[in-house]
């Protein structure tokens, strides 16, 4: 059983107990505990279920490579599934519940199924199985898999996040990702020379593990030399140290992500959860450590089963052992350190299967004179199944697994030696090597991820670097700070040698196979990636079905593509896959390394963004008063529009039908802000505008106005707007609602990359303007009031103001510009006043339009009169496909021009086919509404037995003025077919019959606009 | 004239730093080639303040003048007197290509100040804002969070943020986020 030791554990405070739960049963651990010290505490073995078979699991690691203890986290507003109990500190009141099990942990009807199906789940089992029938996928076996697989439960749809989370910029020379020995060096290193350096660690401790596997730095005890730089580091201006902070990922141009953990060990504390550190950095040194590999025997999946290097943390960190009895099976010398430790700590070592003939360095000697029993060329048979471990059976390394002996031992500890931590390395490109005498992967230093300028941005030091003994590390991590500075454009500096102790380790034996001629039953119980339930025998089977790509075969068996991304299961897969295929370890490779390194929370990517500033909305000037008079908000862009403004016991559409009655009759106000407002300037401008749209625009005399239709270089209708001249240099372009950021780009990217040499400058003004369409018949009589009652004011009648003129001037004492331009069709005045004026020029309008029986419309009514006058709206007489002749504008485009944007598209011969689909008027015999986007059909069939197609509805509208709905729609051989009834199919199946009429339903004369 | 106002009516907010909207501040935007010795004498005229250099803002007692691209300035003046400056900076470069346009009400202006400032806006703007890298008289034209903006700090160490007005909310409610006293980040201070 594992239990708590009565000495031991340099991390916890025995002071300070904290009461936590699991499964709802009540446990204690204590402060500096992790979750999964704390469950082994309290001889919490099994710890959760697995992924495909429900087989019982346990601990096997203590940091972040763990693959099975993962737990949903917290409750309610806090609950939060698939987090690690390894890297989550106790904390008091932590709730935790175990995963993926049913009814209990203890008693799973899953692992009933997979002790009696195990042999049909191998591997590409779901893509053999599930393929056929086809219909039995979506309704059948889909609903089944989701039922059971899967890890945790998402959190309560109905639930928000009760925390905050934010990001944070930060710029320095040299990052280093790692604080254990190699990363304080380094940065020790490089801070020598004065460049600024930031220090992440993930865990809430520094000096990573070497404190736990001992030695001695510049005459000090590790966990002293730690304490000591630490302090000196803490003390250095140049110096950030931040704890509890992952290096996430690393990108390119030496962008780095950082992942801060502030209240997870403390949650509701306030503040910040997570901070997502958005990091530069000149250059980076990853100096993140190795991960010890398991050894793949039969049953090394049993909870008590755990890395040996782990198990040691745990007695030395935590105080706790995984058992009482514990069996060692390792091919190197390091675990004979965890024998040492738990013998040191009062824990029986049954036996020390040595899987190399010849048996270990100094270690070994230690060992054998501490009267632990060390077999040598002895393997794991296989480790009886279970809940916990009970039973090994232990045979001949260099055999099938026969002639075994049984040995009685509740935790085993495994050593399958160590692979660096290359994945930061690998995120932007860096290569790797195989390390034939370590049998791992490590970084190439000569295949450096690199820069914009071709040089390497990162540096690998320690153990991430490939050396594993404490002198070689302490060296690699010297020359790597050093290294990393100077590259960072320090002066170079000589790389100080650091005394250390040493160990005289003899060679390790790669082992992949345990036994390593293991037969088939002992294959299919020999776990490669437990957290996706991937064995020996499944990728052995994907090699003989043809899978000779490693990424192919991690996809066919799903081997490391768990949220752990097999950093356990990478190297020992690809390693059987080689020995399968018959081929060399690095021809087959690896996959590829993907930030994060370890999942981080999506909260910390979204960052403060959320509530009222999770997206930018933005606002006219008269925001509030639309917002406080009944507003129906429409968003157009990141804006904010009133699509009606709704009295009390009025629907929606009855506030629109008043809207437009209102303003056909009496008088109007729209709020126009924020319509495009772009001043183009210059000698050229005249000539620049004419290439920009469709007619001319250089003839416009100052004072006037004209309507203009923007295209792309392909033809199809971008933009439309009113162009004024306001002197021989200066014309202001307006834009639609959504495309004034757009155009205003549109318009520098051909100043600066086609006509660089042309006169011009463009400024977007948008924003400088509130501007008030005042609309109506009675639109007159409010003005000359307004400025009756402030003493004078511009002229606006017939004579002073024509239509399609403007004017500046002051209008009701605000200093304002007028333009007489109508998208309504009624008599119209768009006036524009300081952004800041806005409210109060407003303001001033109702007043004085109450006699005149004034009211606020809003887009809806904008769009119906515009409708009921048969003028296009980009976006719904346009889609990118539609071009100005489509829509019967060819008044609007220039013969004369030489050139414009867009005039040789519109002369290619798709571009004036006499079929193309074309803008006409839209009556439906019963007077009823067209449904938006309906088609319309025509005679036959098309080559998929579907009706033809002949045109499509593009607005459509109840028209309150006429008191009938009216649409506009694109139609073959429109314009050519008025007077004909056409079918427009409803979803319903009803069929809608309309008329082809002409567009212009209200006012075809343009008598009311020109009054 | 007291029917202009600002977004925000000076609203304000103290957290880590004190957030303020500072109201209408006075504003042109000025296109042109800084080489020419009629432009840049219609900035000196027109600020007390030479062309800056680049993401640099030159201030005097008359008004200030920042960098904004190669061929454009904001020049920050009084708000009354904004038309006549761009009047008579319109008349000064008569024969010369420049394009001068008020555009100081298309604008919100925040102050952001005391000890934790510097960290405020390293939350929202992708600029290194340690002491020695972003200094007075430095400028940035840059973005916080998801909208457009520009900043610089002052001789008195208050820093000064200009964005669109039509997001005056959502900056300040940005701000005042970044800004809250438990989010503390504590490396420049």
């Amino acid at each position: 059983m594992s239990t708590r030791l009565a000495k031991q554990g340099r991390l916890i405070d025995r002071s300070k107990q904290i009461e936590f739960s699991f499964n709802g049963r009540k446990l204690k651990g204590f402060a500096g505990d992790t979750l999964a010290s704390a469950l082994l505490a309290n001889d919490q073995m099994l710890v959760g279920r697995s992924f495909k078979y429900h087989r019982p699991r346990g601990l096997v690691a203590s940091g972040s490579e763990e693959p099975n203890a993962l737990v949903g986290l917290g409750t309610g507003d806090r609950f939060e599934p698939n987090q690690r109990a390894t890297t989550t500190e106790l904390f008091s009141g932590l709730s935790a519940q175990s995963q993926n099990h049913w009814p209990s942990l203890e008693f799973d009807i899953g692992e009933v199924n997979s002790k009696l199906f195990s042999r049909f789940l191998t591997a590409g089992f779901y893509y053999k199985m599930f393929i056929h029938p086809r219909p039995f996928w979506k309704h059948v076996y889909e609903p089944f898999i989701r039922q059971s697989a899967g890890l945790g439960k998402a959190p309560n749809k109905e639930l928000k996040d009760a925390d905050t989370y934010e990001h944070f910029y930060f710029f320095c020379d040299v990052l280093v990702i790692g604080g254990g020995v190699a990363g304080l060096q380094a940065a020790k290193s490089a801070a020598a020379t004065g460049a600024k350096v930031l220090v992440l660690e993930e865990k809430s401790y520094w000096g990573g593990r070497t404190p736990v596997d001992g030695g001695m730095i510049e005459g000090l005890e590790a966990e002293a030399w730690v304490a000591k730089t630490v302090a000196e580091l803490e003390a250095m201006d140049n110096v950030t140290l931040r704890s509890r902070t992952m290096g996430a990922g690393v990108y390119d141009h030496g962008y780095i992500l950082g992942y801060e953990r502030l209240t997870d060990h403390a949650p509701g504390q306030g503040g910040p959860r997570h901070r997502m550190w958005r990091i530069r950095a000149a250059q980076t040194v990853t100096a993140t450590g190795a991960i010890e590999r398991p050894l793949s025997f039969a049953g090394n999946d049993v909870p008590g089963v755990m890395l040996a290097a782990s198990m040691r943390d745990y007695v030395v960190n935590w105080g706790v052992t995984p058992g009482k009895r514990v069996l060692i099976a390792t091919n190197n010398d390091d675990a004979y350190r965890t024998a040492i430790v738990l013998h040191e700590a009062g824990v029986e070592v049954v036996r020390l299967l040595d899987t190399r003939e010849t048996g270990g360095g100094d270690l070994a000697d230690r060992v054998r004179a501490l009267g632990i029993r060390v077999e040598c060329g002895r393997a794991i048979a296989k480790v009886a199944d279970g809940k916990r471990v009970t039973k090994v059976a232990i045979c001949a390394q260099n055999g099938e697994g026969g002639a075994r002996e049984e040995v009685e031992a509740d935790a085993v500890a495994m050593s399958g030696g160590w692979s660096p931590v290359v994945h930061l390395w690998s995120h932007c490109g860096g290569k790797l090597i195989w390390d034939e005498a370590q049998a791992h992967f490590r970084p190439d230093p000569d295949r450096a991820p690199t820069g914009a300028d071709g040089k390497p941005f990162v540096v690998t030091a320690g153990t991430a670097s490939g050396p594993l003994t404490l002198k070689a590390v302490m060296a690699d991590a010297a020359a790597a700070g050093a290294k990393a500075a100077e590259a960072a454009g320090r002066p170079a500096q000589a790389v100080a040698s650091i005394a250390t102790s040493e160990v005289v380790e003899a060679q390790m034996e790669a082992v992949w196979l345990m036994p390593a001629k293991a037969d088939i039953q002992l294959r299919m119980k020999s776990w490669l990636d437990y957290q996706n339930d991937v064995k020996v025998s499944d990728v052995q089977l994907a090699a003989r079905e043809g899978y000779e790509s490693v990424e192919h075969t991690k996809r066919y068996t799903t081997l490391g593509m768990a949220t752990d991304q097999g950093k356990l299961s990478n190297i020992n897969g690809l390693a059987i896959l080689a020995d399968t295929l018959g081929a060399e370890i690095p021809q087959v490779g690896t996959t590829t390394f993907r930030p994060p390194y370890h999942p981080i929370s999506m909260g910390a990517i979204g960052g403060s963004a959320r509530g009222d500033i999770f997206q930018p909305l933005r606002k006219t000037p008269m925001y509030d008063w639309h917002d406080a008079n009944g507003a129906h908000w429409e968003p157009v862009g990141h804006w904010r529009r009133p699509f009606a403004y709704v009295r009390s016991g009025e629907s929606v559409h009855d506030a629109v039908n008043r809207e437009v009655k209102n303003t056909r009759e009496k008088l109007g106000l729209l709020d126009a802000s924020t319509l495009g407002k772009l001043i183009v300037k210059g000698p050229d401008a005249g000539k620049f505008l004419d290439m920009l749209y469709t007619n001319v625009m250089s003839s416009l005399k100052p004072g006037k106005c004209r309507y203009g239709l923007m295209c792309s270089e392909n033809g199809f209708l971008s933009d439309d707007g009113v162009v004024a001249r306001i002197d021989e240099d200066t014309f202001l372009c307006h834009t639609t609602t959504g495309g004034a950021d757009r155009i205003h780009a549109h318009m520098e990217e051909w100043l600066q990359t086609e006509w660089w040499d042309w006169k011009v400058y463009v400024a977007n003004v948008t924003e400088q303007l509130a501007q008030v369409a005042v609309v109506g018949p009675n639109a007159r009589k409010l003005l000359e009031k307004l400025n009756a009652q402030a003493g004078g004011g511009m002229d606006v009648s017939k004579e002073g103001l024509a239509f399609m003129e403007w004017k500046d001037g002051e209008i009701g004492g605000f200093k304002a510009r007028a333009y007489r331009i109508s998208f309504s069709g009624e008599l119209s005045y768009e006036i524009a006043v300081a952004a800041s004026e806005g409210q109060a020029f407003w303001n001033a309008l109702i007043e004085a339009g109450q006699e005149f029986g004034v009211m606020p419309y809003g887009t809806e009514t904008l769009h119906i009169l515009r409708a009921e006058k048969g003028f296009i709206m980009i976006g719904d007489e346009t889609d990118g496909t539609v071009i100005p002749q489509d829509l019967g504008l060819h008044w609007a485009i220039s013969k004369k021009k030489e050139d414009f944007l867009g005039k040789r598209a519109q002369e290619r011969s798709h571009m004036v086919d006499p079929d193309r689909w074309q803008l006409v008027g839209l009556e439906t015999v019963d007077g009823s509404v067209l449904p938006d986007g309906a088609y319309a059909v025509g005679n036959g069939l098309n080559a998929n037995g579907q009706k033809n197609t002949i045109g499509r509805v593009t607005s459509t509208y109840y028209s309150a003025t006429l008191g009938r709905g009216i649409a506009m729609g694109l139609v073959k051989h429109g314009p050519k077919r008025m007077g004909e009834v056409i079918d427009f199919p409803g979803l319903d199946g009803k069929i809608f019959k309309a008329k082809i009429v002409d567009p212009v339903f209200y006012d075809k004369e343009g008598e009311k606009q020109n009054v | 004239m007291s029917k202009a106002q600002s977004a925000l009516n000076g609203a304000s907010y103290a957290g880590l730093a004190k957030v303020e909207e500072t109201g209408l501040g006075g504003m042109i935007t000025l296109r042109g080639d800084f080489a020419s010795a009629g432009f840049q004498a219609a900035v000196k005229a027109a600020t007390g303040c030479d062309v800056p250099g680049v993401r640099k803002i030159a201030s005097s007692e008359v008004g200030a003048v920042a960098w904004m691209s190669p061929d454009e300035l904001l020049l920050l003046v009084d708000y009354a007197g904004v038309d006549a400056v761009v009047a008579q900076i319109s008349e000064a470069l008569a024969g010369e290509h420049h394009l001068a346009v008020n555009v100081s009400d298309a604008r919100a202006c925040f102050a952001v100040s005391g000890e934790g400032a510097r960290e405020v806006i390293a939350k929202v703007a992708p600029v290194d804002l340690a002491p020695g890298q972003f200094e007075a008289g430095d400028f940035r034209r840059t973005r916080f969070a998801q909208v457009a903006g520009a900043f610089w700090l002052d001789e008195a160490g208050v820093f000064h943020i200009v964005c669109f007005r039509s997001v005056a909310v959502y900056m300040y409610n940005l701000l005042c986020t970044s800004a809250h006293p438990q989010s503390k980040v504590g490396v420049y201070a």
